[in-house]
């Protein structure tokens, strides 16, 4: 009888949950539609996604990886961040990843990701991210999914307008947020207005390597450069960067910088200042930022200190940067599929102001200015002016495109995704959020040719959408088929981290060149066991290094004794599985790092400084094999004064 | 005449393709090997369906205490039967070209392709030995002793033709391109023998 009652109640409980989802869902539904929305979205055990979507890690400092449309995260990718479950900035080989000018900076805030792109296209070779607070941008591998290297961004604080990239991957593109004396100095703080500088910064992109070098740096005017994007198409050459803080405030910003009330974006001609630096111009300045980069051969991150760097002053080149007078602090800059269009978010006002790339050119042509800052051309706002979307929304932030000549735009203050018409201005539709979203993201929505399947919606309040978890929970992400006239919701799924912006990709472009292995034949680590016959023990002085090998399921060698207290101990791990998804992990009591985790043919190294006196045991953390167990050794340790001699063994 | 002796040089030929294609393959599939791993065994060695398979299935085997797969130095076949291989093409298409020139009759194609078969049979035979001996002949200190129901070790033969559950292993076990244009070579020795008996006939 009380199991029955148990029944009744759980019955009533799911009845009010499946009509609470109805009205939080969609307008006019049944349970029919319902199902057919469960339809959309469940991905067959077994079965894959139809597109990777990866998401950044806001204040995590990763990337993490998801597939859509199930929502099923598949992987975080360390890039800003140590991330002690592989080891990345604890291992020996990954701690020059995160040096910086500042020393070592284990964390960032890691922002917006963008897939590499040719001719406009993705085309799935890099993913690209920047850290926001230590300003650096990251490239990672789309084979390995792998960070592979990190720049420092000198003369920049707050790296928020970035990191985009040119439509053939020539640059990748990091605007600062805060302006900052430049270079650094002790002034007053008072002394901002016209004392500090915003600088934009052009890094180019090796086309084969993808090595990134900063070609220059354009120092703007003291405004805070928020976020940016290039021109593509018609535009291709042209980057454009909304402003706000155009008042110049250093204090009380909330108030003092939302006075304007129009700000600008920014419109730079990267082609001719390019030009211009090819022909010799700009000045060299010394400066000090970190250059790190990971070998795939030796999966070996190295830093270089990099002690000069290009500037550019932009008036000294006539017709290489314009301001479009662009209304209420303006936050996402985005630019349409065709190139034309460019969408100024003004995020205190109802309206998108979309400004027109042929009027902006028409205007620069009929030098229709209006007056200038700082030497820099103003344009005036009714000659570029494309059009305005009424939206009847409040805190425009982000716009995606389809491939139909469609926006979407979020609404941060009404909780809303708004879709218009590029040219008409009309609006089609509007679909609510939950709750407060950021941005959003169309796989390849950022490029010529955008994916228009389904737009996903990352919200900053996630408040009662999944379980309660104590005050601290994970964000949440909406996804919406976008395929018919109306917009539909069809899924909620908890992201991790504070994702601020995504980059997608269909799974067929990426999927089949994704690496399962690496080959042991091709590790130059130098410190590589490459057959367990070369396993040893070695001393240099008060370092001794361990030339470890592991395989299915035992260390080579797995008893070492004429250890000492005070050594400072490498375990040089080489995992000689050559099988798609067998890592071998390695930890040792009282080690004061990760622990490691080591991929078929990889070689990483962890340090170990043993205090005490003793025989201490080591083991293998994933659970590799059925006799994974049986995956431990013994390292002896003995006093600082022993003589007992270096030696090691297995099977003995 | 003329067209028996073509058909039984082009059937001979055939056999090249076994210096290029695998005799025979076997492929072990399990629920956490959705790609299965795969040998291929050619007439001069065994080599990985992909190209660490061979290292991978040893690595499993050990726990069995099977013996590693042998490289081609370490079995006195697979340097013979290349040789065996090249000296039947070169009598078939000696035989052939014989025939051509009507210095032979056609009953020497039936006698090419009986000698191919018992050498056939008898290879079959060998590596059928070979598997027995690789399956049953298990180290006593492996890791992994498991027994039958009746109490007999298991021991892991895979099959000679068809599939076989070994554990956690689906085995299927399949002659391969080379033994297929083997079999065409030799069924075209038949069909010239008899080419060659009907115009022996019309002619007398
Ligand atoms: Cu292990």
């Amino acid at each position: 009888m009380k199991n029955y009652k148990h029944y009744l109640i759980a019955l009533l409980g799911s009845t009010v949950l499946f009509s609470c989802g109805n009205q939080n869902g969609k307008s006019s539904s049944n349970g029919a539609l319902n199902s057919s929305n469960a339809e959309k979205v469940y991905v067959a055990p077994g079965e894959h996604d139809e597109f990777y979507a990866f998401m950044s890690g806001g204040y995590s400092g990763n990337v993490t990886v998801y597939g859509l449309p199930s929502g099923r995260m598949f992987k975080e990718i360390p890039v800003f961040s140590q991330f002690p479950t592989s080891g990345y900035g604890y291992s020996e080989e990954t701690k020059p990843m995160l040096n910086t000018s500042f020393g070592f900076v284990p964390w960032d805030d890691a922002h917006h990701p963008d897939i590499s792109q040719t001719n406009g296209e993705l085309d799935g070779r890099w993913l690209f991210i920047n850290g926001n607070n230590t300003p650096r941008i990251a490239r990672i591998n789309l084979s390995t999914f792998e960070t592979e290297e990190i720049i420092e961004v000198p003369n920049s604080a707050g790296n928020h307008s970035s990191s985009f990239i040119t439509e053939n991957t020539e640059y990748v593109v990091a605007g600062t947020r805060f302006a900052v004396p430049v270079p650094q100095r002790d002034i007053p703080i008072k002394e901002y207005k016209g004392n500090f500088k915003g600088a934009l910064s052009f890094i180019s992109v090796d086309p084969t390597s993808g090595h990134m070098a900063i070609k220059f740096q354009i120092l703007m005017p003291g405004f805070n450069y928020d976020l940016s994007h290039p021109g593509r198409g018609k535009s291709h050459g042209w980057f454009f960067f909304t402003t706000y803080n155009t008042e110049e405030a250093n204090s009380l910003l909330e108030v003092n910088a939302s006075q304007n009330d129009k700000d600008f974006i920014a419109a730079i001609n990267w082609k001719k200042i390019e030009e211009y630096v090819n022909n010799g111009g700009g000045t060299k300045m010394p400066t000090n930022y970190a250059h790190n980069v990971y070998n795939e051969e030796s999966h070996t991150g190295t830093t270089t200190m990099v002690k000069e760097v290009l500037t550019v002053d932009p008036t000294k080149i006539p017709g290489a940067v314009y301001f479009l007078p662009t209304p209420k602090s303006p936050h996402g800059c985005d630019v349409d599929p065709t190139g034309n269009y460019i969408i100024g978010n003004g995020k205190l006002s109802a309206d998108l102001t979309v400004h027109s790339f042929d009027n902006m050119i028409a205007a620069i042509e009929g030098k229709k200015f209006d007056g200038e800052a700082y030497g820099i051309p103003i344009l005036k706002f009714e000659d570029v002016l494309g059009g305005t979307v009424k939206s009847g929304g409040l805190g425009p932030l982000h716009t995606e495109f389809d491939d139909k000549g469609n926006a979407y735009t979020t609404f941060f203050i009404s909780s809303e995704v708004v879709k218009w018409k590029l040219g008409t201005w009309e609006v089609i539709d509007r679909k609510p959020t939950f709750y407060s979203v950021g941005h959003l993201m169309i796989p390849g929505g950022n490029s010529r040719k955008p994916f228009g399947k389904y737009v996903v919606a990352m919200n900053k309040i996630t408040k009662d959408r999944y379980l309660p978890t104590g005050p601290e929970m994970e964000h949440s992400a909406q996804l919406y088929d976008i395929t018919g006239e109306k917009m539909e919701l069809i899924y909620d799924f908890p992201t991790h981290g504070e994702p601020h912006y995504a980059a997608g990709i269909p799974a067929e472009i990426l999927a089949p060149k994704s690496q399962k292995i690496y080959r042991l034949a091709d590790n130059k680590n130098k410190y590589a066991t490459l057959t367990s016959a070369d396993a040893r023990v070695e001393r240099i002085g008060k370092e001794v290094h361990i030339y470890m090998t592991t395989i299915r399921s035992h260390f080579t060698p797995d008893n070492i004794e004429g250890v000492k207290v005070g050594d400072k101990v490498y375990f040089h791990i080489t995992n000689h599985e050559q099988d798609f998804d067998v890592p071998h992990g390695f930890s040792i009591i009282g080690q004061n790092t990760s622990e490691l985790l080591i991929m078929p043919g990889q070689t990483k190294t962890s340090v170990w400084e043993p205090k005490q006196v003793g025989v201490w045991p080591f083991y293998c953390t994933d659970f590799c094999s059925a006799l994974h167990q049986e995956m431990q050794g013994y390292v002896r340790v003995s006093p600082a004064d022993s003589n007992i001699e270096l030696s090691w063994s297995l099977g003995e | 005449m003329k067209k028996a002796s073509i058909l039984m040089i082009i059937g001979s030929l055939f056999l090249l393709g076994l210096f290029v294609f695998p005799l025979w393959n076997i492929m072990l599939g399990a629920p956490q090997y959705p790609e299965p791993l795969g040998m291929n065994i050619h007439i001069d060695g065994i080599k990985g369906f992909n190209e660490f398979d061979i290292q991978n299935i040893d690595g499993l085997n050990h726990y069995i205490g099977m013996k590693t797969i042998p490289k081609p130095e370490e079995m006195w076949e697979f340097s013979t039967f290349p040789l065996v291989i090249a000296a039947m093409v070169f009598l078939g298409v000696l035989i052939g070209v014989l025939g051509y020139f009507k210095k032979v009759s056609y009953k020497w194609f039936l006698g090419w392709f009986v000698f191919m078969s018992v050498l056939g049979v008898l290879g079959m035979y060998d590596f059928n030995a070979w598997m027995t001996d690789y399956g049953t002949n298990l180290d006593p200190h492996a890791i992994m002793k498991i027994a039958n129901p009746d109490g007999t070790p298991m021991t892991y033969k895979p099959p000679l033709f068809g599939n076989a559950k070994m554990l956690n292993f689906d085995v299927t076990s399949l002659p391969d391109t080379g033994a297929w244009l083997m079999f065409i070579g030799m069924s075209l020795t038949v069909i010239a023998f008899f080419v060659g008996k009907k115009s022996a006939k019309s002619i007398s």
